[in-house]
């Protein structure tokens, strides 16, 4: 169950070009910053635009090839747009039932109803487009492409032009896509929480290339990327909730590496949730420190030792029992504490956010 | 009141206003669909051939198409030979007068409607399945309305008022090709300036209405959230 992409596209100043296996279940995040041409990947994906070259293969069914060009009317796609795109002239029911009407009877496998309900948008349905925040119409849009029932969810950095507040009120009904319909999803983004918060697996694109391929929490902890040399650089633990301290409005987590405490989750035990933790937050000890206020401290061994652009930083990673961290730290730190792979230290991190 | 011959040149310039709106809207929605859409090198010179009849004098239109439809024309005598009959004041060539008159009244308005749509809405409805002609049905000309009703009543109006062309190309003929404007004009010619008043003031009404119903139709769309 894969797809198989190769486009290549010569637009004189930018040339992108790529060839990718990516799993067809679960999200997909294509993640780069803006002009790496990662929309444009996306765009020929759904048959939107047509490469020089090009090559679709979707769980065995050509969409691209040599000879044939599938158009996107057939692609069985799903597509959410960086701004909603949603028809003025028709009203929100109208606007999510446009797709459903034309998907065959046979392939109908998600009904309004389902929709509507997992979107909360009932109260939206008789207004107009125009008469929507752009929260709400990002959510209309989604269900509009879910109606279709497609193979695949393509979405352009649907919350990027929404502000903080609507972008946390749009994550948690992408997570419910993901986990309640499993729909598999390719998901283009330039933003480190959004993709830490929802993909599996990671896509890492620079200038029309791709620089690194594979599960998330693989590609994150790689130091041979431009990813963790970036101040955002930062890893994810799946860890799972063990109980509640209510006296300190804490949860304590375990992940395979040890502990960690948390400010209280809404979950309850055996939910398991992931963690972000920043490479600097992260510091190191030979010892275990006592007498520290930081509370969470994993025992951990040095695998690798980069020297980061920035003249100053180093960047370390760590196994913790199978999980790896990442700590930035300075290279006089490093040099002082006589930093080299096989020598065990402890980790301690400072903060951490939870994201599910 | 109006006078029988007057009645008849007034039905007479509310068919060819009628018809040749028809037939022009019709023609111009794939010309103006290109023109929004295209991003041809041909595009300028065929935007400034379509302005043309809004800056050239109607009697310069009129003098060329009696030139092409009459008898002797390339037009008229293809006609002629295969036993159809010229165009040359007859109401078919008042038709064709009027539609090559009121063309930028036409395709302008449509074209900016398209061009206003944008390519976004129509990406979207082609990733829900919809063919290209079903996109075209539903999404574009749906929004581009306001368009049409632009365009249909800029075209009727301006025919409404139609002089030069006619004059060249259709005469004088009452009861065929004679419309309302050349009456006024034959009523002012022997100093019957009440008949005259009367015609006139009837196309006064008649345009002011059409232009605010459009005004008012337009706002309430606006309403209704088509705007942009």
């Amino acid at each position: 169950m894969t797809i198989a992409a190769r486009f290549y596209v010569d637009r004189g100043a930018f040339v992108l070009d790529v060839d990718v296996q990516l799993p067809s279940r679960g999200v997909t995040a294509l993640f780069g910053k803006s002009g790496s041409g990662k929309t444009t990947i996306l765009r020929c994906m759904a048959g939107l635009e047509q490469p020089d070259k090009g090559h679709v293969v979707f769980n065995g069914e050509v969409w691209q090839d040599a000879e044939r060009f599938v158009p996107p009317h057939q692609r069985r796609i799903g597509y959410v747009f960086q701004e909603a795109s949603l028809f003025p002239h028709l009203t929100a029911r109208g606007n999510l039932r446009y797709g459903w009407k034309r998907t065959p009877l046979a392939e109908r496998r998600i009904d309004e109803d389902e929709i509507v309900a997992l979107l909360d948008i009932e109260p939206l349905l008789g207004r107009y487009p125009d008469q929507l925040s752009g929260g709400e119409r990002q959510r209309v849009a989604l269900g509009r492409a879910m109606l279709t029932s497609p193979s695949l969810l393509l979405l352009d950095e649907p919350l990027s032009a929404l502000d903080r507040e609507r972008k946390r009120e749009i994550l948690p009904y992408l997570e419910r896509l993901r986990d309640e319909l499993a729909m598999p999803m390719l998901y283009v983004s330039h933003s480190h929480d959004e993709v830490i918060r929802l993909a599996d697996h990671l896509v890492l694109i620079e200038d029309g290339r791709v620089q690194a391929n594979g599960p998330l929490a693989e590609v994150l902890v790689r130091t041979d990327l431009s990813l963790s040399a970036d101040a955002e650089a930062s890893v994810m633990i799946e860890a799972e909730i063990v109980e509640h301290d209510e006296q300190w409005h804490l949860s304590r987590l375990v992940f395979s590496g040890g502990e960690l405490w948390v400010p209280r989750s809404e979950y309850a035990p055996g939910h398991s949730v992931r963690v972000r933790v920043h490479a600097r937050d992260v510091s190191l000890t030979l010892e275990k420190a006592s007498g520290t206020s930081i509370n969470n401290l994993i025992h951990a061994t040095v695998t690798s030792v980069v020297e980061l652009e920035a003249p100053t930083h180093a960047l370390v990673r760590l196994d913790a029992n199978g999980t790896s961290l990442l700590a930035r730290i300075t290279r006089r730190s490093s040099h002082l504490l006589g930093l080299e792979p096989g020598r065990t230290v402890w980790a301690q991190i400072k903060s951490m956010a939870l994201l599910d | 009141m109006l006078l029988p011959q007057d009645l008849t040149a007034l039905w007479i310039t509310l068919k060819l206003a009628s018809i040749s709106t028809v037939i022009l809207i019709v023609l111009c929605v794939p010309l103006a669909w290109w023109l929004a859409h295209t991003r041809s090198r041909a595009k300028t010179l065929v935007e400034a051939m379509v302005t043309l009849p809004l800056v050239l004098p109607p009697t310069v239109i009129g003098f060329y198409l009696l030139l092409l439809l009459g008898p002797h024309g390339f037009v008229g005598g293809f006609l002629e030979r295969i036993g159809v009959g010229h165009l040359a004041f007859s109401f078919s060539g008042l038709v064709i007068g009027s539609m090559i008159y009121s063309l930028p009244f036409v395709v302008q308005p449509l074209q900016n409607a398209f061009a206003s749509t944008g390519t976004r809405v129509l990406e979207a409805a082609a990733t829900l399945r919809a063919r290209p002609v079903d996109r075209f049905l539903t999404v574009s000309l749906p929004l581009a309305r306001r368009g049409f009703l632009t365009a249909s009543v800029l075209s009727f109006a301006h025919t409404l008022g139609e002089f030069g062309v006619i004059i060249m190309l259709g005469g004088n003929i009452p009861g065929r090709t004679q419309v309302a404007s050349v009456a006024i004009y034959n009523h002012v010619e022997s100093m019957n300036f009440a008949a005259a008043h009367n015609l006139a003031l009837v196309l006064v009404v008649m345009s002011f209405s059409m232009l605010l119903a459009v005004y008012v139709i337009n706002r309430r769309f606006k309403v209704v959230g088509v705007a942009s």
